[in-house]
């Protein structure tokens, strides 16, 4: 089935998430959607879905108009959508959830049809090597695995063309190469695939046709064979650079020591098990592994969020852990958390006041107990035009900034004060290859200011630009510390629990 | 304190606090129109009711159809007459013969607003907290029973006496705030169970203290104390023809104080980031157990004072209903006040009009009084649904609200 997009607009409110998107995709093809965060892809997919009425324009299957009204007409036309994250119901079945939303019934009595559900999921696991057991229980599967599921939902209700989310955000570098030999295969059965996604590399692996989207906007087409550069330019609109220039790393004295770290949750789960490391000062050490792995929690224990249950954390010759988080982080520790959103800003408050939330209470921010706003907006100018915030005005809401200029916040904040050590995880999430340019700039400038530096990060191409030393986790524990010019084969295999040995 | 303590303490507020934490935002960020607009809505639907329920009107719809015109003559009289009464009861008495009395209505809408501006007041701070406090009741009968207790058996010179027993009443309601504070910071207990518990705590306590021969007035089976010294009793301002006490300014006072103290200090900094978002509070370093603990215990405070314009002010001795119904009624005035010092004050007098104009609405319009608590109510029912009054006005939805694009 051949689909066509003509002058597709979205606006929601003032802003054009989508500016009259023409697109053309083939039937066997595989269509990648190009894009940085925040450009309109999943907009436009979420049009064609039917989940958002579009204000112009038009959709076309096989030359004929299209209107839906909601994903269950898009998905009668056979239209799948695997959603970034994923529409499950944990405790069913994989069959359950497959045939969950068009449950077939047998016998007078209407029960379910079980047992129809279950052949299709063998039927189809079987036709693409899917390996997927109809009867396991989602919340035992893998992240692959539940994926896998996914994609078979969709093709139970004879997708023709079958629209992939961001689908690699979530997976090890060997779920992305099965992946991506899986859209390969429904390729050469005649699925339109059309794959949405920032990531580079996956573009060039498996994509047909390529069709870049900058603000809104179709801003080219490219070939597979087009470089990485040559990509990332059209889609941020500037040449980046794609690597992160920085000088060989000059470590000086031991600043962390963490001995025998343990973190047992709140459910009695060891999430971190018996972890031992340095950082000196002067250098990066970028901590690898599939999301999950005891990384948020390493982070967290650290700063001192989440209580230890055993051994001892020392910043500078000085133990940290059990100290009051307000103490660890006067103590000389910059903290960039994971979930910006969550942990590291008040999305209610002004730019001007997210920029002293750890210093709110010390001079010059305050005077005794009296705030002084205008020292407050001094300093929130400075800090947003040296980090470069993109804002109106310091008196904006957190909430109103991109991702990428939330994270310039968070970073200004931190690098504010003198730093011995630097714990940013997942530094680049969601972020612009412009604002990742700037981050990575940012983060090497600090440790060639001397400051030891921890990047926790699940994308390993950052870990590769930016690591002196990287450390893999798996289950709670470091598998093991390796140079930074380890292969990302290897590194991959560790990310799943081999041995340095095991995997080199 | 272990270290298991402190992380169910954190975590309480940010997961079955998290629907509390949601709401109180939406009302408290809800614009100044949406607040404006329910009051609208609610007088509307109020003169709805007035009309079903007046006995002229349902006498002039028996023969509708032949003079249908006789109804609507007969509904604009029935509510005319209901909101020229309370204007009457609340605002400027036109009919009345004195200044005097055409002034005191007014006068008696600030006597009424001073304990709901107080405990107000107290409360919004907690709700800027995202604490959902709805122990002001208890807190200004603690308040009340100490202040009081100061004012009647303690004799001071004059000054000190007031100033006494004044702090005495915050220290009360203080109390009765610190203690469902502490245990939620300590132990994750819910602050709203706790506080109304605590409610039914306090109003029993006074309710045995005014059988006891230290609380109750000497030859009197009835529950009341004894008048407190006129040393302790707030000064009226406006002369003896009016009920109006110093308690009124000291309520503006407290207004301005707590502005302060929400806007330009590094505690009301924390408080709301507390609780505007408690993890990215603690990960700066805030210590969000104190937080909670220091806002319960100011807004006890506040409240306490309310105990204090009530029994040193307004009645000037301890009865068993010296609280009313202003506990409760404030949770509305600081919703309605969208949780600000300016908005609880403009609110307080608000609902101290509606107050006052029962009487007035009663007598005049011979209608119940139970009409003032339906139109307190509607307009509680529609701050807490602002996508109602949105819809009902047909106003746009909020801007802010994410834009979703990726």
């Amino acid at each position: 089935m051949k689909l066509e997009l003509k002058g597709i607009t979205k606006r929601f409110g003032t802003f054009t998430a989508n500016d009259s998107i023409d697109l053309v995709v083939e039937p066997g093809k595989v269509h990648a959607l190009l894009g940085e965060n925040g450009a309109g892809k999943s907009t436009l997919m979420n049009v064609l879905f039917g989940l958002y009425v579009a204000d112009e324009g038009e959709v076309l299957l096989d030359g004929k108009p299209a209107d839906f009204d909601g994903p269950g007409d898009a998905m009668a036309a056979g239209i799948g959508m695997v959603h970034q994250h994923f529409m499950l119901v944990p405790p069913f079945t994989v069959a359950e959830n497959v045939m969950l939303g068009h449950e077939q019934v047998k016998g007078a009595a209407k029960l379910l049809d079980l047992e129809a559900a279950r052949a299709k999921v063998k039927e189809i696991s079987d036709r693409f090597k899917f390996d997927v057991d109809p009867d396991a229980v989602i919340e035992d599967l893998p992240v692959g695995a539940q994926q896998r599921v996914e994609i078979i939902k969709a093709l139970s209700r004879d997708a023709k063309i079958l629209i992939l989310d961001e689908p690699t955000a979530v997976l090890t570098p060997q779920e992305t190469d099965e992946l991506l030999s899986i859209v390969k295969d429904l390729r050469d059965a005649g699925t339109a695939v059309v794959l949405i996604t920032h990531k580079l590399r996956e573009v060039q692996a498996v994509a047909d046709t390529i069709t870049v989207i900058r603000r809104g906007k179709v801003v080219g087409t490219a070939e597979p064979t087009a470089s990485q550069a040559e990509l990332a330019s059209l889609m941020v609109g500037r040449d980046v650079s794609m690597t992160v220039d920085k000088d060989e790393a000059k470590p000086g004295k031991v600043m962390l020591t963490v001995d025998d770290l343990s973190v047992v949750d709140e459910e009695g789960i060891a999430r971190l098990k018996h972890v031992s490391f340095n950082v000196r000062a002067g250098e990066i050490l970028a901590i690898a592994g599939v999301q999950g792995n005891g990384q948020t929690e390493l982070a967290e224990a650290l700063l001192g969020v989440v209580p230890t249950t055993a051994g001892t954390a020392m910043l500078d010759g000085e133990i940290i852990t059990d100290k009051p988080i307000k103490d660890v982080l006067h103590s000389g520790m910059g903290f960039v958390p994971e979930d910006r959103t969550e942990d590291g800003l008040v999305a209610s408050f002004t730019i001007a006041n997210n920029l002293i939330l750890d210093l709110h209470d010390k001079a010059p921010y305050a005077k005794g107990m009296a705030l002084q706003p205008k020292v407050i907006a001094e300093e929130a100018e400075k800090h947003v035009e040296q980090f470069d915030v993109r804002t109106t005005s310091i008196e904006a809401t957190a909430s109103s900034l991109s991702g990428g200029n939330q994270q310039k916040v968070v970073l200004a904040r931190e690098l504010s004060r003198p730093l011995k050590l630097l714990i940013a995880s997942q530094p680049t999430r969601g972020l612009d290859v412009g604002s990742i340019e700037f981050v990575h700039k940012r983060i090497i400038a600090e440790r060639d200011g001397g400051a030891a530096v921890i990047i926790v990060s699940s994308e390993l191409d950052e870990v590769l630009a930016l690591a002196d030393r990287i450390a893999v986790m798996y289950h709670g524990e470091i598998v093991g510390i390796v140079p930074p010019d380890t292969d990302r084969d290897t590194l991959g295999l560790m990310m799943a629990g081999a041995h340095e040995e095991e995997a080199a | 304190m272990s270290a298991e303590a402190v992380k169910k303490s954190d975590d309480a507020p940010s997961q079955e606090g998290r629907d509390w934490r949601g709401l109180l935002r939406e009302i408290t960020e809800s614009s100044w129109i949406v607040v404006v607009l329910a009051v609208v809505a609610s007088l509307v639907i109020g003169g709805l009711l007035i009309i079903f329920a007046d006995p002229a009107v349902a006498e002039a719809a028996r023969y509708f159809f032949a003079r249908p015109m006789d109804t609507f003559a007969a509904a604009w009289e029935a509510v005319s007459s209901a909101y020229t009464a309370m204007f009457r009861g609340s605002i400027w008495n036109y009919s009345g013969d004195t200044f005097v009395q055409q002034f005191r209505p007014f006068t008696e809408t600030l006597t009424m607003a001073t304990p709901l501006i107080f405990a107000g007041l107290g409360l919004g701070i907690g709700f800027r907290a995202g604490l959902f406090n709805i122990g002001a009741q208890g807190q200004i009968i603690m308040g009340a029973m100490l202040g009081g207790w100061v004012g009647f058996a303690w004799h001071l010179p004059v000054g000190l006496h007031l100033l006494v027993a004044v702090v005495a009443s915050m220290l009360g309601g203080a109390l009765w705030g610190f203690i469902p504070g502490i245990l939620k910071a300590k132990t994750g207990a819910h602050e709203v169970i706790v506080t109304i518990m605590l409610n039914y705590v306090a109003a029993n306590l006074l309710a045995y203290a005014l059988s006891t021969d230290a609380f109750q007035r000497p030859g009197s089976d009835n529950p009341q104390s004894p008048v407190v010294d006129t040393t302790a009793q707030y000064p009226l301002i406006l002369g003896e023809s009016y009920r109006l006490h110093l308690g009124f300014l000291l309520a503006l006072a407290a207004a301005f104080g707590v502005w302060w103290l929400m806007e330009r200090s590094t505690w009301g900094f924390r408080f709301r980031a507390v609780g505007a978002n408690p993890r990215a509070a603690r990960t700066a370093g805030m210590n969000v157990s104190f937080g909670i603990i220091a806002v319960m215990t100011i807004a006890g405070g506040l409240a306490g004072l309310a105990g204090s314009a009530q029994v040193l002010g307004t009645e000037k001795a301890l009865t068993a209903g010296i609280a009313g119904s202003f506990g409760f009624d404030a949770i509305t005035v600081a919703l309605l006040g969208r949780s600000r010092p300016l908005g609880t004050v403009l609110a307080g007098i608000l609902f101290g009009a509606f107050r006052a104009s029962g009487p007035t609405l009663q007598v005049a319009a011979q209608l119940p009084v139970d009409i003032v608590l339906i139109l307190q109510s509607l307009i509680v029912l529609f701050i807490a649904a602002p996508p109602l009054v949105r819809f009902l006005f047909r106003l746009p939805t909020p801007t802010n609200e994410k834009v979703v694009a990726a």
